[in-house]
């Protein structure tokens, strides 16, 4: 059991995913802005690869790609910072830990190179959102598997219901619900996602299911809450980096204002 | 070159179709995040249909001769003939509505998007002529249009926004990453991916997610059903020895190779925009400096870093100026069934002047490229040629204006 399937087992609601980019406010900042999410209440953390063109993803993630990657940031330096992500003298990182980005620079780094260096230094989980079902199936899905790693497929409000159960059974670690049909740090109407939800709930898939894309605050958290295992939050913590730097104090108070 | 002689004799696919899950050869697919499956799904499943529906056919049919003005004529040019020694003939794309080929592609996707239900157009534009096409066949047919053009681009090209707001579009700057053509085509695809279900997207070229590469080809291919004709008038065959096209994502070449695919003894020439030469570091020769790699949802050959970030290229000309080519040109470079030249910006601004000074015709620095490449085939008195003349050059006055010193 890996440590996605472990915190699920233990922790079965209000799970607090909170998705940072890599090399960003600074380059070498990765790992102290892990930790702080871990020491003030994060469950799960989502890794950001930066990529010229995520996307899926909206401006202010877009944004903290560009800086990362001016900074320096590439999948080579990652693994080289996350090499002491686990280790107790280093990091101590024990939280899951998934890595999110986008197939271009991935296949330049090598597919299996990744998945290899990603399971090294401890990840346990890839999103891949560009990454079709079909090649999944036929290509990179059993690579993936070969790793030990969990693979994340997300389903949206416009996911028929017999697909949602193929994802079901591709995915391991968890299903991420995209709560609109958005890029992330969208404002949508929280209470049209609501009936989405339920429906989700009511198909009781094996996974269990985070909501991403707009929850941004403690009422939104906590709505899908009501109806998932827990929640991702991204363009709000990265646009509270933005307006304060200062890793420790920013995300002391962020986090405080959604889980107090 | 062997290498890929033998590819080709060895090749026994289609090059006119991708498979069923939209690949030519190793490239094409849809590596589209899950929020644009439905859209890409309900597309992909109706287009064929659709499009070749009696009724679909007569109205787009209908429109290209009485709105565009097909045919475009085939053109015997003697001068730049006699220059070169051959036979030339220029395929006049130049000579439709809003002046390029890109109308072809317009007027058949917003058929197929009224059929889908949708009232809302979205497109991306790099020197505004795909915005330009878009926004009229919109005010044509009564559809909101939405154009989305780097912030760098509406700078440079300010005649053509102005024109998509006389028509009636909304253009909105793309600020993010570089804020060009590439960065317009992400913004395109973000606000498919907020407006799932009224919003159609009209992608310009052959690029993008399956079944967009096929799809646009195959309105496209109206300029080679012509030219099959046409050059049976003018000579008594079908058939040229050599169909010579630009390339940047690559729309006018699917369509002046399209209905010659298949036919081995005609030899595809694609032209790409090597801009300051192709070892400068400001070229957009993608063939010669890119690597295969997921660009906009599809796979193809892709200008990057060796860390996968996407670069940006540079062509004096705006609508070669993308750092991607179309998954079906990817093939056609892959396994040699089309020959791949490159000609630098100068050399395209020379060609530009040439057929300007023999024929009287003043293209667009896209299509000068396409002249310029004839100077590296070694043609002969028993050759016949077509060359794609896929726009007119008013947009580029300015360019040609400092070409001249003015």
């Amino acid at each position: 059991m890996n440590r996605i399937q472990q915190l699920f087992k233990t922790k079965s609601s209000g799970v607090l995913n909170i998705y940072c980019t890599a090399g960003y406010p600074q380059l070498d900042s990765t790992l102290k802005v892990m930790k702080a999410l871990q020491d003030n209440g994060a469950g799960i953390i989502e890794l950001g690869m930066p990529y010229s063109d995520p996307l899926a993803d909206g401006p202010v993630i877009q944004e903290s790609g560009g800086v990362a990657l001016q900074n320096g940031m590439t999948l080579k330096v990652l693994f080289e910072q996350l090499k002491i992500m686990r280790n107790t003298a280093g990091s101590g990182i024990t939280v899951p830990v998934i890595l999110m980005g986008y197939m271009n620079p991935v296949l330049q780094y090598g597919f299996e190179k990744f998945c290899a260096d990603a399971s090294a230094t401890g990840v346990d989980g890839l999103i891949l959102p560009d990454l079709p079902i079909r090649e999944f199936e036929t290509e990179y899905g059993p690579v993936i598997r070969k790793y030990g790693l969990d693979f994340i497929f997300l389903v949206t409000p416009e996911t028929p219901e017999e697909r949602i159960r193929k994802i079901d059974a591709l995915s391991t670690g968890f299903i991420y619900a995209v709560s609109s049909s958005s890029t992330t740090g969208k404002d949508k109407n929280f209470s049209e996602v609501e009936l989405y939800l339920q429906k989700l709930q009511d198909m009781q898939l094996k996974n269990p299911v985070l909501v991403g894309f707009g929850i941004k605050d403690k009422i939104t958290f906590q709505s899908a809450c009501k109806y998932a295992n827990g929640a991702i939050i991204g363009s709000a913590y990265i646009k509270a980096l933005n307006e304060n730097p200062a890793v420790g104090e920013t995300t002391k108070k962020f986090l405080e204002s959604i889980l107090k | 070159m062997i290498n890929r002689t033998i590819a080709l004799a060895k090749y026994k696919g289609t090059f006119e179709q991708p498979d069923i899950f939209g690949y030519y050869g190793g490239f094409g697919g849809a590596y589209i995040p899950e929020m644009l499956y439905p859209n890409v799904e309900e597309l992909k499943s109706r287009y064929l249909k659709i499009m070749y529906e009696d009724d679909f056919q007569k109205e787009f049919r209908a429109l290209l001769k009485d709105y565009v003005g097909r045919p475009s004529p085939l053109y015997h040019a003697k001068r730049l003939s006699e220059k070169h020694g051959t036979t030339i003939f220029l395929k006049r794309e130049d000579l439709n509505h809003t002046g390029a080929h890109k109308i072809n592609n317009t007027i058949g996707q917003l058929l197929l998007a009224r059929r889908l239900g949708k009232h809302r157009i979205i497109a991306e534009t790099g020197a505004g002529q795909h915005g330009v096409a878009t926004a009229t066949v919109c005010a044509l047919m009564d559809m909101q249009c939405v154009v989305y053009m780097g912030e760098k681009d509406i700078e440079r090209q300010a005649p053509n926004v102005a024109r998509m707001k006389m028509l009636g579009a909304t253009v909105i700057p793309a600020t993010s990453g570089s804020k060009t053509l590439k960065d317009a085509t992400n913004e395109a695809i973000r606000d498919w991916i907020n407006n799932p279900v009224d919003t159609h997207y009209i992608i310009g070229s052959v690029v993008g997610p399956h079944p967009y590469p096929d799809m646009v080809a195959r309105f496209q291919s109206i300029i080679s059903e012509e030219m099959r004709w046409q050059l049976k008038e003018h000579t008594g065959s079908e058939f040229p020895t050599h169909v010579v096209a630009c390339v940047g994502g690559g729309s006018n070449a699917a369509g002046a190779f399209y209905h010659y695919l298949e036919e081995f003894a005609v030899q595809l020439v694609a032209v790409e925009a090597a801009g300051c030469g192709i070892r400068s570091g400001m070229s957009a020769a993608t063939t010669q400096l890119g690597k295969a790699g997921i660009l906009h949802g599809s796979k193809s050959l892709v200008m990057q870093t060796e860390d996968g970030q996407v670069v940006e290229p540079h062509s004096i000309s705006a609508g070669l100026d993308y750092p991607g080519i179309g998954p079906l040109h990817a093939h056609l470079y892959e396994t040699g069934r089309a020959l791949f030249l490159s000609a630098t910006d100068e050399e395209a601004i020379d060609a530009a002047f040439e057929l300007t000074r023999l024929e009287g015709i003043i293209p667009a620095l896209e299509s000068a490229h396409a002249i310029a490449g004839l100077d590296q085939l070694k043609l002969t008195s028993k050759d016949t040629v077509v060359v794609c003349l896929s726009g007119r050059g008013d947009k580029d006055m300015a360019a040609y204006m400092k070409a001249m010193g003015e």
